[in-house]
């Protein structure tokens, strides 16, 4: 019988995932004095989603130049390194304590324990799988989702499949309708549920349009045939209640499904924690600080909202972890309590709630596509801001700057923060 | 006088451009652009468009390692330049910029690695 005692580590700060986020966090709170950090990555390097995210565009804001997934990684990964900022990889992470005690898993350690000053979450997120999509018909082999297949082809050089259809229309799939059709795959349409693409702008004109691919709004997949192998789908134009319509169905033969239909911050931890989620963004309900409810506990990049560009994660990341190290040593002030709210067209916020009077950045996304927008920061009935927008669109993510005197108003007035759109 | 609707794919915000078109297919005019790459953007898109190309080599050992163009290559030579990656065997151990191929078919533009092998 095997009576070793479960092994107990202690750190200053402990950084759940190593990907873009985790390392941006750790660097920050490095540079802010902190040295007994430690990242815990369950992948075999540190990274995260990057590795696999081989083309370019990454980098443009943070770095002032275009880079690849892989090099934007690396920039972070050197850093890590070359600061001796401990971590460890294939190590999985299975729970956290409100007391902050971290247990994770590996193969060196078995199951231990790290007591940590302060936690950072940064896991991440995953795709939204084939079993949530509830599609009908047979469950044969060739549909992945996006993801997946871009790891299969970037990470492992195989193709999944030669003639290929896309639903969803979010980055990734566009991604993939690209890289797919550059390795010599027939892509046939990328069907998009929404009137609107949940990508990029940039994506739809250079993944798709450079290649003629057809990108069919308002369209979704209604059936999957085939037994072994996927043999087709049958496709259809939906209504606006987003029913399918049966005189538009139409069968197109392939042999690989890729699904690109939203992200989903993975919060497991997050939640068994008892942390309070926000049932919008599946993330964490965080301050300025990004610091949860849970105090010392913090969260960061697309664990806590799905962002567009790895630059804003970077930047977030960065001010967990300066947070966290002002935590350890006592210093985090928590002077107020004003809430953020969103008035429906502003779909959520990021952070939901301000803790403290001071500048703030307000992430925000929009529920439709609006134009000639203005956007509004009200407190009760007094308008503290407004800034013209010609457009506004779900799949692109949207900033709004507090200044100190908006907060100290809506502290005076004893009323929520409203961002909206008039 | 045509004009020509655009999106410019030189950075995330994809801006709406619209060129204004001469009889000969010269760009008289760019509009829509919030900064001044994006009137290059449209220039070379009405006249010689150009594009990087992000790819994966394989190794010597099987491993496969993510690659680029050093700098864009013109749109119609995409798969061309494809080609020559995928029939091309890198050695083992390459490091990120390092360069796989020289001068790709003659467009200045070298492939070079964008990750460690």
């Amino acid at each position: 019988m095997n009576t070793k005692a479960t092994k107990e580590l202690s750190a200053e700060l402990v950084i759940v995932g190593g990907g873009p986020a985790g390392m941006a966090a750790a660097v920050a709170a490095y540079e802010e004095g902190i040295r007994d950090i430690l990242i815990l990555e369950r992948d075999d390097n540190l990274g995260g989603i990057l590795r696999q995210c081989i083309h370019n565009g990454f980098g443009l804001h943070r770095f002032g130049e275009e880079l690849t997934g892989p090099e934007y990684a690396y920039r972070y990964e050197k850093m890590v390194r070359e600061l001796n900022i401990p971590f460890m990889t294939d190590t999985m992470v299975t729970a956290i304590s409100p007391e902050r005690v971290v247990t994770a898993q590996n193969t060196e350690y078995g199951i231990f324990t790290v007591k940590a000053g302060a936690v950072i979450l940064a896991m991440g997120c995953r795709e939204r799988p084939k079993g949530a999509l509830n599609i009908a018909g047979t469950r044969p082999a060739g549909i992945y989702t996006a993801g997946t297949a871009q790891k299969f082809v970037n990470m492992k050089g195989y193709m999944p499949g030669k003639e290929v259809v896309i639903l969803g229309s979010g980055d990734i799939g566009l991604i993939m309708a690209r890289r797919m059709t550059l390795e010599g795959a027939k892509v046939k349409a990328v069907c998009e549920l929404m009137p609107y693409s949940g990508g990029l702008a940039r994506n739809i004109e250079q993944c798709l349009n450079d290649f003629g691919i057809p990108l069919m709004l308002s369209h979704t997949v209604v059936e999957i045939h085939g037994k072994d192998r996927l043999e087709g789908v049958t496709i259809g134009k939906v209504d606006e209640a987003r029913r399918p319509i049966p005189e538009t169905f139409e069968y197109i033969p392939c042999d690989t499904l890729l699904l690109s239909c939203g992200l989903i911050p993975e919060n497991e931890l997050t939640k068994d924690a008892g942390i309070e989620l926000d049932r919008i963004t599946n993330g964490a309900v965080v301050d300025g600080d990004r610091e949860t409810d849970i105090p010392g506990v913090f969260a960061c990049g697309n664990v806590l909202h799905v962002h567009d560009l790895v630059d804003y994660v970077s930047e977030e990341a960065a001010i967990a972890g300066k947070a966290a190290v002002r935590f350890i040593r006592g210093e985090g002030k928590k002077d107020i309590s004003v809430q953020v709210k969103c008035d429906g067209k502003v779909r959520y916020t990021v952070p939901q709630r301000l803790t403290e009077i001071a500048d703030t950045r307000i992430y925000f996304r929009v529920a439709d596509v609006y134009r000639d927008m203005k956007v509004t920061v009200r407190a009760g009935d007094t308008v503290l801001y407004q800034k013209k927008k010609q457009k506004l669109a779900p799949g692109e993510m949207e900033t709004v700057e507090l200044t100190r005197d908006m907060i100290d108003k809506a502290q005076g007035l004893g009323a929520p923060i409203e961002i909206g759109l008039i | 006088m045509k004009i020509r609707e655009l999106t410019c794919i030189v950075c995330p915000r994809g801006c709406a451009l619209k060129a204004e078109l001469g009889e000969g297919g010269e760009v008289l005019s760019v509009s829509g652009n919030l900064c001044p790459r994006g009137k290059t953007y449209a220039i070379d898109e009405c006249t010689n468009p150009m594009r990087v190309v992000t790819s994966t080599v394989r190794c010597e050992s099987g491993a496969v390692v993510s690659c680029k163009t050093s700098r864009s290559i013109p749109k119609g030579m995409i798969f061309d330049v494809m080609k020559e990656i995928n029939r091309t065997v890198a050695c083992d151990g390459l490091k990120i910029g390092d360069v796989i191929i020289e001068n790709v078919l003659g467009t200045g533009a070298d492939i070079i690695a964008t990750s460690m092998g």
